[in-house]
C-alpha cells in the first residue's frame, strides 16, 4: 500500500495524518512534495502524524528530512507525532531523533508551536 | 508481474533445524518492480529462521535497500544488466547476497550519514542501515559489479528440560 495523506487544521497548525509506507517507488505524491505544497500554500506550522505509518526505509527517512528542511528554510516548523516503534527505531539508529521534535500527544504538540 | 526472470525455490518440507543448508536464488531485471519479490522472500525466510516480527521486517527492509541500490546505483536501471539475489538459511545464520553488474562500489567512500554535516541530507542512509541492522555486511568486488553479503545470525533457544 502506498502512502496516504489527510490534512486538517487545528489552532493554526496543519496536521498531516499519514498512513501506509514511506518508501521509494510506492507511487503517488511524495511526502516532500506534499509538505512543500503546504508551505507554498502558507502553512508554517506542520505536524506530521505518523501513527498510521507501519513501514519506512532509508528513502522514507530522506523524505522526512527533506520535508523538515523545506519547512525550516521557509521559516516554519515541522514536528512529528505518534511514532510507531518501527519508525522510532530507525530514527534512533540514524540519530534523526536528535533532529526532530517528536511528540506523543496531539494537543500538547499543537500547543508547542510558537 | 515483476522483473523476476529466474527463481530457484527452496525445497519444500525441509527441516530448517537440521544441518542442511537451504538455498534459493533469483535473477532480476534492473527495474523497481523487481524489489518486492526479494523483500517478500527475505521476510519469509527470516520468519522461518525464528526471528521476531520486527527483526524479520527489518531484514526484509534491508534486503529491499540492497536491491534498490543494485538497480539504481549499480546497474543504473540498464535493461541489459541484471541483479542476482541468493538466499541461504542454515543452522547458524540467514545469508542474503545481492550482486549487480555495475561499475563497482567503494563502501568506505560513503559519507557517515550521522555526522553533523550529513545529518540533514535527503539520502545516503541505506548502507548505514544495513550495517546497523545486520550482524555482518561484506562487500565483494566482482568483474564487473558489486556483491553485498548480508548476514543475520540465528538466535538459538536453549532446549527445554
Amino acid at each position: 500500500m502506498s502512502m496516504k495523506f489527510t490534512t486538517r487544521e487545528v489552532s493554526g497548525v496543519t496536521i498531516v495524518d499519514l498512513s501506509g509506507k514511506i518508501t521509494l517507488g510506492e507511487g503517488g505524491l511524495t511526502l516532500r512534495e506534499e509538505v512543500r505544497s503546504l508551505v507554498t500554500a502558507g502553512s508554517k506550522k506542520i505536524l506530521l502524524n505518523l501513527a498510521g505509518v507501519n513501514y519506512i526505509d532509508s528513502s522514507g527517512l530522506g523524505e522526512l528530512v527533506s520535508a523538515f528542511t523545506a519547512v525550516k528554510n521557509a521559516g516554519g516548523e515541522l514536528k512529528l507525532l505518534n511514532l510507531t516503534s518501527k519508525v522510532r527505531d530507525l530514527l534512533v539508529i540514524t540519530k534523526l531523533l536528535t533532529v526532530f521534535d517528536v511528540r506523543d500527544d496531539e494537543a500538547a504538540a499543537v500547543a508547542s508551536f510558537a | 508481474m515483476g522483473g523476476v526472470t529466474g527463481y530457484t525455490p527452496l525445497r519444500e518440507g525441509v527441516n530448517l533445524t537440521d544441518s542442511t543448508s537451504n538455498r534459493s536464488s533469483m535473477t532480476l531485471e534492473s527495474e523497481l518492480s523487481s524489489v518486492e519479490p526479494v523483500e517478500t522472500r527475505a521476510e519469509q525466510l527470516a520468519r522461518d529462521a525464528g526471528f521476531d516480527e520486527d527483526t524479520a521486517s527489518q531484514i526484509a527492509m534491508i534486503s529491499r535497500e540492497a536491491v534498490i541500490n543494485a538497480i539504481l546505483h549499480g546497474n543504473k536501471k540498464d535493461p541489459a544488466k541484471q541483479v542476482r539475489v541468493s538466499f541461504e538459511l542454515n543452522d547458524d545464520a540467514l545469508r542474503i547476497t545481492i550482486a549487480d553488474q555495475g561499475g563497482g562500489l567503494d563502501p568506505d567512500a560513503v559519507p557517515d550519514p550521522c555526522a553533523p554535516e550529513n545529518i540533514l541530507r535527503g539520502s545516503g542512509r541505506g548502507i548505514f542501515l544495513m550495517r546497523a541492522i545486520m550482524d555482518e555486511v561484506h562487500f565483494h568486488q566482482l568483474n564487473p559489479g558489486t556483491e553485498i553479503e548480508l548476514v543475520k545470525h540465528r538466535v538459538h533457544k536453549e532446549p527445554q528440560a
